[in-house]
């Protein structure tokens, strides 16, 4: 590994945590939507800056080609992320039938007071 | 039964029928009948003007589900009173509305019609009279009554699930994708909380749902007339895949935890 391919791993890990943390801090981002993107940040940049410790982790799994690991690590950060965004998604969907609703009820009251006060001031 | 009836002079028999006769009045003045439309500005004023004729005193609403044509003036010309979803949410979305406005209301029975013309409203008195043994009635095409023919993947589909769902509801169900239901109130009280929106939800879940709530299910035969609009798929691929989606909805369905009555509600 040469100086600058470390050099260039720590940075890309110190961007992703700083833009994380910069939309956390400005309200972009709710922080149970970062987590993962928190977490996969961090193990970038504790291997960016300890390239042991992902050779080391490895061969603790016994995977030859240590690289794989970090494949194997970013499909899993992206497919939590990706379930996660799906079951959001299905909350929201059920909240918005649920407001719809109420709008559709709600238009239908005022429209019935409405009648009736046209109705008193007529007669 | 027949001895007891032979007993009967003919006054009695009349004031039977009368009494009858009232104690519908007094059921339909109860009953809301809730039609989901969605781009039906072509028949959607007969169908109302026929269920105010059939069964007069009793009060319909149509749930427009986000119609893009003029659906809502004609119910609205039609008579009925007529929620308006902004969107479209389909029938599960659009039935639920119609179970919350029973609620706020105070209805104790909702029947379920199409908008399209398929369900005769004549029918309706037979539906809610069967509603005093159970809390969920189907009108059902294939017991008996007028000629509904289907046939391929189309009919194993209604075949496996009316044999499933048969045996969740404890009942003989032969026609459960069926949308001509009456609900009691320990129906209507479960639905306008748990009515599910997916696709099939409304038929087959919402049976599930109703079975597993210990709501007793039952049903009626009925004629069901051509559609007005509109014509039923007969493409072999389509009825493939409807036949995989409805054993998937089946088995979400029989799979998912039960959701009970309060016991307020259970009750009665």
């Amino acid at each position: 590994m040469t100086v600058t391919s470390y050099i260039f791993g720590v940075l890309a890990a110190l961007l992703t945590l700083g833009v994380v943390i910069e939309m956390l801090r400005r309200h972009r981002l709710r922080e149970r939507h970062a987590i993962w993107w928190l977490i996969a940040g961090t193990l970038a940049l504790v291997v960016g800056v300890f390239p042991g410790v992902l050779e080391w982790a490895a061969g603790v799994i016994g995977i030859e080609v240590p690289l794989n690991l970090v494949f194997f690590v970013s499909v899993a950060v992206l497919f939590l992320v990706c379930i996660q965004h799906s079951a959001e998604l299905t909350a929201l969907e059920a909240k918005t039938r649920t407001l719809a609703e109420t709008v559709a009820l709600t238009q239908l009251r005022i429209e019935s007071l409405e009648q009736d006060r046209s109705d008193r001031e007529r007669s | 039964m027949v001895s007891r009836k032979r007993d009967l002079c003919a006054g009695q028999v009349a004031a039977l029928a009368l009494a009858r006769l009232i104690s519908m009045a007094s059921v339909l003045e109860r009953t809301l009948i809730v039609m989901p439309a969605f781009n039906e500005q072509a028949v959607v004023r007969d169908v109302v003007e026929e269920v105010f004729l059939r069964l007069p005193s009793v009060t319909c609403l149509v749930v427009d589900d986000g119609s893009s044509d003029d659906t809502i003036a004609q119910a609205l010309a039609g008579g009925a009173i007529v929620a308006r979803l902004p969107f479209n949410l389909g029938v599960g979305g659009a039935m639920r509305v119609g179970f919350r406005y029973a609620v706020e209301h105070g209805f104790d029975n909702v029947v379920q019609i199409d908008s399209d013309g398929q369900h005769d409203p004549a029918n309706v008195p037979a539906l809610l009279a069967q509603l005093k043994t159970a809390d969920l009635v189907l009108g059902a095409r294939f017991a008996g009554e007028g000629s509904y023919a289907v046939k391929g993947p189309r009919k194993w589909a209604m075949v496996v699930l009316s044999t499933f769902l048969s045996r969740t509801a404890k009942t003989r169900l032969t026609d459960t994708t069926s949308g001509f239901r009456a609900s009691g109130p320990r129906a209507v009280r479960l639905f306008a909380e748990h009515y599910p929106a997916e696709y099939l939800g409304d038929t087959i879940e919402s049976l599930v749902i109703a079975a597993r709530a210990q709501c007793v299910i039952s049903q009626v035969p009925v004629a069901m007339r051509p559609r007005a609009g509109g014509k039923p798929s007969h493409n072999p691929l389509e009825a493939a895949a409807y036949l995989g989606r409805a054993t998937m909805a089946l088995a979400f369905a029989l799979t998912r935890p039960p959701v009970a009555l309060r016991y307020s509600e259970a009750k009665r």
